[in-house]
């Protein structure tokens, strides 16, 4: 008997690892036959999909930009659900923050050292994220405002705000002069610009292209996008560091530890002697902080000016819930789910173009991958508490209690 | 449909005999049920006995149909029967009276009793037929019951009167009865007794699970004892007594009686004055309570369930603002600080809803231990936690206090309900409090861990704890105290010395109905 339950055990954790790939592989079958109706051969779509995503450096290079606001803003949806609130704003905090960093740049602009104004323009987007993340914490803490409500009003409030600066005060004098009054800000200056992938390559000597070298393959493709212009920058390697801090402050220090008990279990942590009022804030806080340094990392690494506040978030603040689910909300998890996400999205562009299918179905097969992703979560999470039934007793009688009633008053 | 007749309301024929046989039960790791026997006929009243883990409610939620066992059968009447939900179950007239009470509130008793039922007279409601049938059975069993009477206005005892009058109503007639003393007054338990012998007398089967040794005597025919999923026992109750049942169930020799040596008392570690306080809806919880407790010292403090007891727990954790009064730790005035305050003043707590408020469950053994301490030295430096530290001091825990896991990294969702409790006291304990508040520390737990928790208390009591000891349960008030608060609605009816103190007195005070002598 040992041997069978060793067996399930490992089975059933394989099969939670695996659940939200198959929860993908779910999606992409309903979407096949989605397609199949539109008279497009799927595999064929979905082999656009992929090798656009993952075939080519180009490919690689924008799905491995596009997992850099995802993962970021997926490190603070992560911290949120850990200290047991729930982050929809991450979309108008991450607008917030690539406002403000922007300001940041077009302030300092040259006036210092360009790594110090990089890293104020990042410091103020976390900034700015953070307090628009406090606002809502602080009403659910003190007023039991419904955070979920509170910070999707939050999202339309960030997008107003960021279109009056736009058409006003931060509007690019290059536009009024033309009078064509575009609402975007001036470009940053070129020189605090986050490195490209490839400018770090020239400053380390590697000036050769792939097909200088003779490189053939995938060894050209990886070389490609390591060395050759690409869109990749520098931002990906930070996002990468700062997920392995999220990680270490999560279990390794007291504050972290107190989040994520006040997440599990607000009542033991009260009667422990934690705030949880404090800590439900400060992990809205830390939630916002992420998604406006993902702002901040999206102007100073990529866009180099600010735009329309919806082109800027471009879905990242909910995608990055996903991306964030789809790692088990466990920061070093949502390294790889940002990319694979990252290369949903670029998959995706890619294979409307390739396949003629309409934009309008590539966003339902990209919302069935979420909705079946979510899903699992919650089925997950309803298997383990049906395990947990099993073994605490007491919590077992209330459940058949409740149970039992459910049934005898049908 | 009347409770005399052969058949039941569902047509199926009254249960005279019930059999359980060679059931099996297994869970990932736990075998609930090995080969279990067991039986129950008309007319009597059957005890099932055991700790807890030992297979007690798996064995009756197989019965109710939530379970379906590997192995085995239950036979009905001599007939073998499939159980497969508990509307079979409730069609065959087997009806289960639950610890915690399925009532809605807002509803009156009768509509509570009708609720999910046909009316006779669809798709109005027939509920003068129903409150004239509740009336039929008060009447007949003794159950004080006013069918127009708001469920919310009605006291425990008296709801735990509707669950038994739901279930006789839906033509149960073969109960389970779950600890159903567990909230009562003696004098309530005594009522409800009288009620189960007339319900036996009757010709129901009933099946009596307690903890309480002297209920079973005081109640059952016959008891089957069960531990570790096997049924280790089944005899007449006439023929055995208390220590050998308790043998039984732990499988060694318990002692049942507690020695409480002599100790010096010293100063007044705790002390309340004038408490008044008030919960969310403005009602006053806690009246002018005046307590003191000094060092080497239990105070028990008796009451019926939602008299004060947990308002006053938590007005000297901090967790319970109070409108007037002081409340002193240790000679230091510490009325409403937070409770890490209180910590810090040498306060430790065992709150009595262990699972809620005492543990994150998604927590390991090592993590839960650190839940107050976490903060400063030893266990972290800085803002980083030592987990080599935590890891050392787990491991002492596990060891000193005889914590059952696998592990100190086990989640403690997966640990039993008494080692849970075990885990709270080694936390607790080890920070060395010079006052401890334990709030119900054995309900719900094993003979075996309520021994060594009581023993551990007394441990604190030599060794000059002063202990503030909540408990439901008169039997071990009486024995761990040196003196008994009685609290009835908030106000501390009296405080007596429990060795002065029978237990009927105790009784009239929960009660409200006479002061200290």
């Amino acid at each position: 008997m040992g041997k069978t339950r060793l067996n399930r055990q490992h089975l059933e954790r394989l099969f939670d690892t695996l659940l939200p790939l198959l929860a993908v592989l779910g999606a992409f079958a309903i979407g096949a036959v989605i397609l199949a109706l539109q008279g497009v051969n799927p595999l064929e779509a979905y082999k656009a999909m992929v090798v656009g995503a993952f075939g080519s450096k180009n490919g690689l290079a924008d799905t491995l930009v596009k997992s850099i606001p995802l993962l970021l803003v997926g490190l603070g949806i992560a911290i949120a659900f850990r200290g047991g609130v729930i982050n929809i704003g991450a979309e108008g905090q991450l607008i917030v923050g690539a406002l403000f960093s922007t300001y940041i740049g077009l302030q300092l602009g040259e006036s210092m050292s360009p790594a110090l104004v990089i890293l104020l323009g990042l410091a103020a987007g976390a900034l700015m994220g953070g307090l628009w993340g406090t606002i809502p914490g602080y009403l659910k803490a003190q007023l039991g405002v419904n955070e979920i409500l509170s910070t999707i009003m939050m999202n339309q409030i960030a997008i107003q705000i960021g279109f009056f600066l736009l058409r006003g005060v931060m509007i690019d004098p290059a536009e009024i002069a033309a009078g064509t009054n575009i609402p975007h800000s001036a470009r940053l200056t070129k020189a605090i610009d986050i490195p490209r992938f490839t400018d770090i390559a020239k400053s380390l000597g590697f000036t050769e292209s792939a097909k200088d070298l003779g490189l053939e393959g995938w060894s050209k493709e990886i070389y490609g996008l390591l060395a050759e212009p690409t869109r990749l920058h520098a931002g990906l390697i930070f996002a990468i560091i700062i997920a392995i801090l999220v990680y270490i402050f999560l279990w390794r220090t007291t504050i972290g530890y107190r989040i994520r008990a006040v997440g599990l279990n607000p009542h033991a942590s009260r009667y422990a002697g934690i705030d949880v009022k404090k800590n439900m804030v400060l992990s809205m806080t830390l939630s916002g902080a992420f998604a406006g340094l993902a702002g901040a990392v999206e102007i100073f690494g990529l866009h180099h000016r600010m735009f329309e506040p919806l082109a800027v978030s471009a879905g990242y603040g909910f995608s990055g819930i996903v991306a964030a689910l789809f790692g088990k909300l466990h920061p070093l998890g949502m390294i790889p789910s940002s990319i694979l996400f990252g290369g949903l999205l670029v998959g995706g562009d890619k294979m409307q173009r390739a396949m003629q299918v309409p934009q309008v179905l590539i966003q339902v097969i990209l919302g069935l991958v979420v909705l079946f992703v979510v899903s699992t979560d919650y089925f997950v999470r309803r298997r383990q508490n049906r395990r947990v039934s099993v073994t605490s007793r007491a919590d077992d009688l209330i459940l058949a209690a409740k149970t039992i009633e459910e049934v005898t008053n049908e | 449909m009347t409770p005399d007749a052969k058949l039941l309301p569902s047509g199926l024929p009254r249960i005279e005999s019930m059999e359980m046989r060679g059931i099996v039960k297994k869970f990932p790791g736990v075998l609930a049920c090995d080969h279990v026997n067991f039986d129950v006929k008309a007319g009597e009243i059957h005890a099932l006995l055991g700790e807890n883990g030992a297979g007690k409610s798996t064995l009756m939620k197989i019965l109710y149909g939530l379970y379906h066992p590997e192995e085995g059968e239950i036979i009905l009447n001599g007939l073998p029967v499939e159980i497969n939900s508990p509307t079979d179950s409730l069609n065959h007239g087997i009806g289960m009276i639950h610890q915690h009470f399925m009532l809605v509130d807002t509803l009156t008793v009768a509509e509570n009793v009708a609720l999910g039922l046909k009316s006779t007279r669809e798709p109005r409601m027939d509920l003068d037929v129903v409150s004239a049938r509740i009336r039929e059975l008060a009447v007949k069993y003794g159950l004080k019951v006013d069918p127009n009477a708001l469920v919310s206005k009605l006291a425990v005892g008296e709801r735990q009167r509707v669950e038994i009058v739901k279930a006789l109503y839906r033509g149960a007639a073969l109960l389970v009865l779950d600890e159903p003393t567990a909230v009562l007054t003696p004098q309530e338990v005594e009522e409800l007794f009288h009620i189960f012998r007339q319900m036996a007398a009757d010709g129901h089967a009933l099946i009596f699970i307690s903890h309480k040794l002297d209920e079973i005597f005081a109640l059952t025919d016959r008891v089957t004892v069960l531990r570790d999923g096997k049924a280790v026992g089944s005899t007449l109750t006439s023929q055995i007594n208390k220590a050998g049942l308790a043998a039984m169930m732990v499988g060694r020799e318990v002692s049942l009686s507690r020695e409480r040596p002599d100790v010096t008392v010293g100063k007044v570690r705790l002390s309340l004055k004038g408490i008044n306080a008030f919960n969310a809806d403005g009602q006053q919880i806690l009246k002018e309570i005046n307590l003191e407790v000094r060092s080497g010292e239990i105070v028990g403090v008796a009451g019926i369930s939602g008299n004060g007891q947990r308002p006053l727990a938590e007005t000297v954790a901090g967790l319970q603002p109070v409108a007037s009064g002081t409340v002193e730790l240790d000679g230091q005035l510490v009325t409403g600080l937070p409770p890490a305050r209180m910590f810090k003043a040498g306060l430790s707590y065992i709150p009595e809803e262990r699972m809620h408020d005492g543990v994150v469950k998604d927590f390991s053994v090592a993590e839960n231990l650190i839940l107050q301490d976490h903060i400063h030295a030893p266990f972290s430096k800085g803002i980083f936690l030592d987990f080599k530290f935590i890891a050392k001091h787990a491991q002492r825990l596990i060891q000193a206090f005889n914590v059952k896991t696998p592990s100190r990294e086990t989640l403690v969702k997966n640990l039993s309900g008494g080692n849970i409790q075990k885990l709270i006291l080694a936390r607790e304990l080890a920070r060395g409090p010079r006052v401890l508040i334990a709030a119900q520390p054995t309900r719900g737990v094993d003979i075996g861990a309520t021994e060594y928790i009581h023993a551990q208390l007394l441990k604190g009591r030599a060794e000059g704890l002063a202990t503030l000891l909540i408990s439901e349960d008169l039997d071990e008030v009486k024995a761990m105290s040196d003196r008994i608060a009685v609290l009835f609605e908030g106000r501390i009816m009296g405080i007596v010395t429990s060795d002065e103190v029978s237990t009927e007195q105790l009784g009239l005070m929960m009660a409200g109905e006479a002061a200290a002598v």
